[in-house]
């Protein structure tokens, strides 16, 4: 009988204007910032009806998680409180709070209030893919690739999830830089092993410019 | 002072623009369509904002919540609103 492990089934970086799903180029444009996430968007046939009320952090976690989840994630597969999502970056909501700022020297506005909190793209994401596990966002300087190793086998180990969508997410000033990966705990033995140095080897992959 | 069907086509060019509903035109929008669940879809957030909206294009404040149930029902109930409250102003 085959031993349960947690192995990374796909993962995606979206970073240098281009979207690279398990070392393969899905989509490539000269635009920047949120101009690139709505140019990918129509593209992509990502089609969520919300997409342009989002903030350009949830834009970014809406088309990365659309590339990273289709054809490698089967929601008959589990439950949706065996799906969590875990994600992280350095700046928060940082745009959104910007441009809530500005707006509200004349009518704040309701709509870019919500989004200023980094949590809520785990929220847009919950709600368009039924995860509804346990969830989290942290801040940090980097990329932890130990950190997120560390909590993702936690809640894996305790049961509490199956799969999980996790990584990098931040924006900055129009930077981009999305780092996704779809984690299951499953006996199929497909996918890398869930390690941190996997983890790390992946988000440091250079692509060139 | 414009006339409810001008004034209609320049709401639906304003909601569209607020509520940022980038694949509607104005003629996607019918004059008593709801706006709210089966009709545009809009959710409490952009009830919020169509508050906003009244306020800031023609100064005009809601005066309680529950109010908001008749005068957001359609494009058409937000011009009467409008027009009524234009002219008691």
């Amino acid at each position: 009988m085959k031993k349960t492990g947690i192995y990374i089934k796909a993962a995606i970086l979206l970073r240098n204007g281009r979207i690279i799903k398990d070392d393969v180029v899905i989509f490539r444009s000269a635009e920047k910032g949120v101009l690139f996430l709505n140019e990918a968007y129509e593209r992509l046939a990502v089609n969520y009806p919300r997409f342009y009320k989002m903030d350009t952090l949830s834009k970014m976690g809406t088309v990365a998680a659309a590339v990273l989840l289709k054809d490698s994630f089967d929601p008959a597969a589990r439950q949706p409180d065996e799906a969590g999502i875990v994600l992280s970056n350095r700046n928060a909501s940082i745009e959104a709070d910007a441009q809530y700022w500005e707006a509200s020297q004349e009518y704040p506005s309701p709509a870019l209030f919500v989004y200023t909190l980094p949590n809520i793209v785990i929220g847009e994401l919950s709600i368009r893919y039924q995860f509804k596990g346990e969830n989290a966002f942290f801040v940090s300087e980097a990329f932890d690739a130990e950190w997120l190793h560390w909590y993702v086998t936690d809640l894996m180990t305790r049961n509490l999830l199956k799969t999980c969508m996790c990584g990098w997410l931040d924006v900055f000033d129009d930077q981009l830089d999305a780092c996704l990966f779809l984690v299951e705990s499953d006996t199929s033995e497909t996918g890398s092993t869930f390690t941190a140095e996997n983890l790390k080897s992946i988000y440091n992959k250079n692509y060139g410019k | 002072m414009e006339n409810k069907q001008e004034l209609m086509h320049r709401l639906k060019e304003q909601i569209i623009k607020q509520l940022k509903l980038n694949d509607k035109k104005p003629e996607d929008i019918g004059d008593h369509d709801p706006l709210f669940v089966e009709g545009l879809g809009l959710d409490s957030i952009d009830a919020l904002e169509l508050i906003v909206l009244l306020q800031q294009e023609y100064n005009i404040k809601l005066k309680n919540a529950e109010e908001g149930q008749d005068v957001f029902r359609s494009v058409s109930t937000m011009a009467d609103y409008i027009l009524d409250h234009q002219v008691n102003s």
